[in-house]
């Protein structure tokens, strides 16, 4: 795996400014996931200094989450609701549509880097099934058609 | 000036509100008129979103659901007077799914601003926090057991008797958690309550405080959540200035401080034990009981953990009595519960109930059946470890015991519908594989047994030594439901073992040759 350029001081600062907090580590770990995209793995001596852990376990905390990531993502990332309120209203075929579409798998990301797609398991948005989350917005009763119109306008927006 | 309200909750959001709010801007702009913008909750009617309500003389007028390209005509039929216009729905009021409904915990869902304290205060806000500031602690959680309210994030634990453990250890420090994780498919009624009312959850909290002793709470939200987030974030900052949190709450020298805790996409971390790991800053495994997290919880101190209607129930118990809030309800169910209705489902929504009306009202006379037009199959209550189950059971009241009678669990009252198109095997096999996903891998026959349980419904679905794969299915099921430290591996047989016995045909067993 290559290694991705990025800033110490930045990550140095997340940790400084939560390390006194009761049961720190979830906080730096977001604090770090939200500056940079994702937790690179050689922050992790870091982290583990700062909070007298072993590295171990500060590995052990990064991939027992489904969320936090070791290596960057595209500029966009998709979440997918694979859930049943969702699959009652036709998820199933959203995600072989967005699979194609995208050319990707699930936990990729797109060779221009643009997209990663992810999947997630209920984003509460289940009367508007079936859902899927971009950053921060939620989109509900998605179709392939309305899949590809918001992923064409991000397009546009990320360039 | 006239007062327009466009929900804020992220299922409007999730459909263009913010769009729509845009182009009322604009349009009202372009029309010189001057008019009053208010971001609300939702309602609960997700087929009618984007709603638009007008305040006026005769009460909120509702339109919806609302287009951009809807809005110029809008105003040209004169809606914020309440015109008349195709979209036009009369007074929110007054719309049968909406009026029908009796809503204690839901009261002021729709009805303000979330973040706005002021609104909170002129709808009835505060006062039963101001009541319980002049009350004993044990006085207050009387009144909480006195309600009946029993834990709503699944278990149905009474509340009254978890803070009555925790008042009664004695410590210097105690919590007050809230389990905001909300995983369940088909549940929103946690996001809604923190998107669209979160001052009733900060009370709630506030008054656990009070009662048990403890100073400190966390709201551990899932991170799929951020709208949420942000309307938590807002209301805590507008408590923490007015005096409602902070050092000395409303001059009586009682401290309680609240903080939100960010999870991290792991649905075993509701599970309460793992949750507290995981606020630890460690891996989410379950813990062991005892010892019980009332007794030696966050960082090893007395704990109450509650969900947020749990807890977003409180208030209005406060204010109004334990006594009137058990009066809704039957049985041993007491109080209402905030039921949502998902899936494939034509009006689906959050409806609030006294406990006791039946599945088939929620589905027909509230849901209108299914939104495909085809029967509907199968519905799964109580989320992905709740059974599924067929139209036969559709006249069982909503109550905790009547559901633990027919093998269902009501849960968090997530209710989510299939119409006849769906593969039962499919949705037990999902089960399973949702499990191993999922399992937190402290116990063997959940980390390991939902693997293999996925291969042997694979080999039942191509048909392959169906009989012998059957019994084998069973048997783990078996082994899951008895041998697993938690709920996540000791509920999973719920969905595959009531997929097989409800829709034996959609494993290849006629309803005749079913397997005992
Ligand atoms: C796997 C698993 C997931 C759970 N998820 C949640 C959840 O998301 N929210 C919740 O309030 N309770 C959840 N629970 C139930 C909690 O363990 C606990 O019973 C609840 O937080 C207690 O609060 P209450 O008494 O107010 O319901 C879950 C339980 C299990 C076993
Ligand atoms: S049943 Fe599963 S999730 Fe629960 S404690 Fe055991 S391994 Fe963990
Ligand atoms: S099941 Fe997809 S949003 Fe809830």
């Amino acid at each position: 795996m290559a290694e991705h350029e990025w800033d110490r001081e930045q990550v140095q600062e997340v940790i400084r400014s939560n390390k006194d907090k009761p049961g720190a580590l979830l906080p730096i770990l977001h604090g770090i996931q939200d500056a940079l995209g994702y937790v690179p793995p050689d922050s992790v001596p870091l982290i583990a200094g700062a909070l007298n852990l072993s590295r171990a376990e500060v590995h052990g905390v990064i991939s027992f989450y489904h969320y936090f990531r070791s290596t960057p993502p595209g500029k966009r990332t998709i979440y997918l609701c694979r859930a049943e309120s969702c699959q009652a209203m036709g998820s199933a075929a959203l995600e072989s549509h967005a699979k194609d579409r995208l050319n990707i798998d699930y936990h990729e990301t797109t060779g221009d880097g643009t997209f990663s797609l992810e999947p997630v398991y209920c984003l509460g948005n289940c009367a508007c099934s079936p859902s899927i989350m971009i950053g921060k917005d939620v989109y509900g009763r998605v179709t392939a058609d309305s899949f590809d119109d918001i992923i064409e306008n991000m397009q546009v927006d990320a360039q | 000036m006239t007062t327009v309200y466009i929900s804020r909750d992220s299922g409007a959001l999730s459909l263009g509100a913010e769009q729509v709010a845009a182009a009322l801007r604009a349009e009202a702009a372009k029309r010189n008129i001057h008019c009053n913008l208010v971001r609300n909750g939702s309602r609960g009617m997700y087929w009618l979103e984007p709603l638009v309500e007008v305040a006026t003389d005769r009460g909120r007028i509702a339109y919806g659901p609302v287009r951009v390209r809807d809005v110029p005509s809008l105003f040209e039929a004169d809606f914020l007077q309440g015109g008349s216009h195709p979209l036009r729905l009369g007074p929110t009021d007054e719309i049968p799914y909406f009026k029908n409904q009796e809503r204690l915990t839901f009261a002021r869902v729709g009805a303000t601003d979330p973040v706005s304290l002021e609104d909170y205060l002129t709808y009835e806000g505060y006062r039963g926090l101001r009541r319980a500031l002049d009350m004993a602690p044990s006085a207050i959680v009387d009144e909480v057991t006195n309600s009946g309210l029993r834990g709503r994030g699944g278990a149905a634990f009474p509340t009254g008797i978890k803070w009555r453990t925790v008042l009664n250890t004695p410590s210097d420090i105690k919590y007050i958690v809230c389990n905001a994780d909300e995983g369940d498919s088909g549940t929103f009624s946690d996001r809604m309550i923190m998107e669209g009312d979160p001052f009733v959850l900060i009370e709630g909290m506030t008054i656990a405080g009070l009662a048990v002793g403890a100073a400190q709470g966390y709201i551990y939200l899932r991170v799929e959540y951020p709208h949420a987030h942000r309307a938590l974030t807002e209301a805590i900052e507008a408590a923490y200035r007015s005096g409602y949190l902070g050092k000395d709450i409303l001059g009586s020298g009682k401290r309680f401080d609240l903080e939100v805790r960010l999870g991290a996409g792991a649905y075993v971390c509701g599970e309460e034990t793992s949750l507290l790991e995981s606020l630890e800053g460690k891996r989410g495994l379950v813990r062991f009981k005892p010892p019980l997290p009332a007794i030696e919880g966050l960082f090893g101190q007395p704990t109450v953990i509650n969900n947020v209607i749990s807890l977003a129930s409180v208030p209005i118990i406060l204010d109004k009595g334990g006594e009137y809030y058990r009066d809704y309800g039957m049985g041993r169910s007491r109080g209402t519960l905030p039921i949502q209705l998902a899936g494939n489902i034509k009006y689906p929504g959050l409806i609030e109930k006294a406990f006791g009306v039946t599945l088939r009202e929620i589905l027909y006379d509230y849901g209108g059946g299914s939104a495909s037009g085809r029967p509907i199959r199968a519905v799964q209550v109580g989320g992905p470890l709740g059974a599924y189950l067929p139209e036969s059971r559709f006249d069982t009241p909503l109550d905790y015991e009547a559901f633990s009678a027919i093998w269902a669990v009501l849960g968090h009252g997530g209710v989510v519908a299939f119409d006849d198109t769906v593969d039962m095997a499919r949705m037990a096999r999902y089960g399973m594989e949702f499990c191993a996903v999922e399992s937190c891998g402290k116990c063997t026959p959940c980390r390991i047994g939902s693997t293999r349980g996925v291969e042997v419904i694979d080999k039942i679905m191509s048909g392959i030594d169906r009989e012998k794969n059957l019994v084998l299915l069973r048997d783990l099921s078996d082994t899951l439901l008895n041998g697993s430290l938690c709920a996540l591996g000791g509920m999973t047989p719920y969905p595959v073992l009531s997929a097989l016995n409800h829709f034996p045909e959609d494993f290849g067993v006629s309803a005749a040759e079913k397997v005992a």
